[in-house]
């Protein structure tokens, strides 16, 4: 009988505080990727735009896990197949999150894009038992554009 | 060590490679912490970021391309491009972080 309430205890914690963490979450990535959006982000191998020479490679990794309400109900639906949607947003929400982080430090570089982004994705924890983990990582090659007389301003001449 | 150049893209911008050393690369197992274990097990309940497992993560890829440089500068190079990471977990508490690139050298 305890354990039962144990378990409706963790069902509903994991509910609210895994709602109000997704809720939350997906706020600030917006005002994240809102506040990065002048790096241009692209998985291209070659560069089309005159740049200053060098790059640098940058990377973002976070790792995330998702919540017992979640947890028990994708084992719920694991029985019958299907669409697990709970773990759709968890795994795209960190992957936002890993090009975010990639970017932030693409800004602090003072970068004007990043290229041939590749976002990879990695386990955590081979039993099912274990923490149900995943890591994604988001690198590529930040450059600068190089500043060059592109659009003579009339007014200083 | 700083001034080697790291990108993965198949060519340095701006610069001309003059000379192609070979594949170089870097690997570290790391193994979790039983005390940031605990804190991921809690923080399984809630759901959301593991911090330990992302900064631990970090430092081994760190670690992983730190030694990749270590063997690009030994070759002489002075970049290293095409750079990839790979990670597999070994077993339920260790993964292995894999990181490589070929050396080159740029004019």
């Amino acid at each position: 009988m305890s354990s039962l309430i144990f378990f409706l205890i963790l069902l509903a914690v994991g509910f609210f505080f895994g709602r109000a963490n997704e809720a939350a979450h997906l706020k600030r990535l917006e005002t994240a990727e809102h506040a990065l959006s002048h790096i241009a982000v692209n998985n291209l191998k070659h560069i089309y735009e005159p740049t200053e020479a060098g790059g640098v490679l940058v990377s973002g990794n976070v790792v995330v896990a998702v919540d017992y309400f979640k947890k028990i109900i994708a084992n719920v639906k694991m029985i019958f197949g299907g669409k697990l949607g709970m773990y759709d947003s968890l795994i795209s929400r960190a992957r936002r999150e890993a090009v975010v982080r990639m970017l932030r430090e693409a800004d602090a570089l003072g970068a004007d894009a990043v290229y041939n982004v590749r976002v990879e994705f990695s386990a955590i924890g081979a039993q099912p038992q274990a923490i149900g983990g995943a890591e994604l990582l988001a690198y590529g090659t930040a450059i600068k554009r190089r500043s060059g007389p592109i659009s003579p301003d009339p007014a200083a001449s | 060590m700083r001034d080697l150049i790291l990108t993965n893209l198949e060519t340095v911008p701006g610069r001309q490679i003059t000379a192609h050393l070979g594949l170089v690369q870097g690997n570290t197992v790391r193994a979790k912490h039983v005390g940031r274990d605990i804190m991921a097990g809690l923080k399984n309940i809630v759901g959301g970021e593991l911090r330990g497992y992302t900064e631990l993560l970090n430092d081994a890829r760190e670690e992983a391309t730190s030694r990749m440089t270590a063997q690009a500068a030994q070759l002489g190079a002075n970049a290293v491009i095409n750079v990839r990471y790979s990670t597999s977990s070994i077993s339920a508490g260790a993964s292995e972080l894999y990181c490589y690139g070929t050396a080159v050298t740029v004019a």
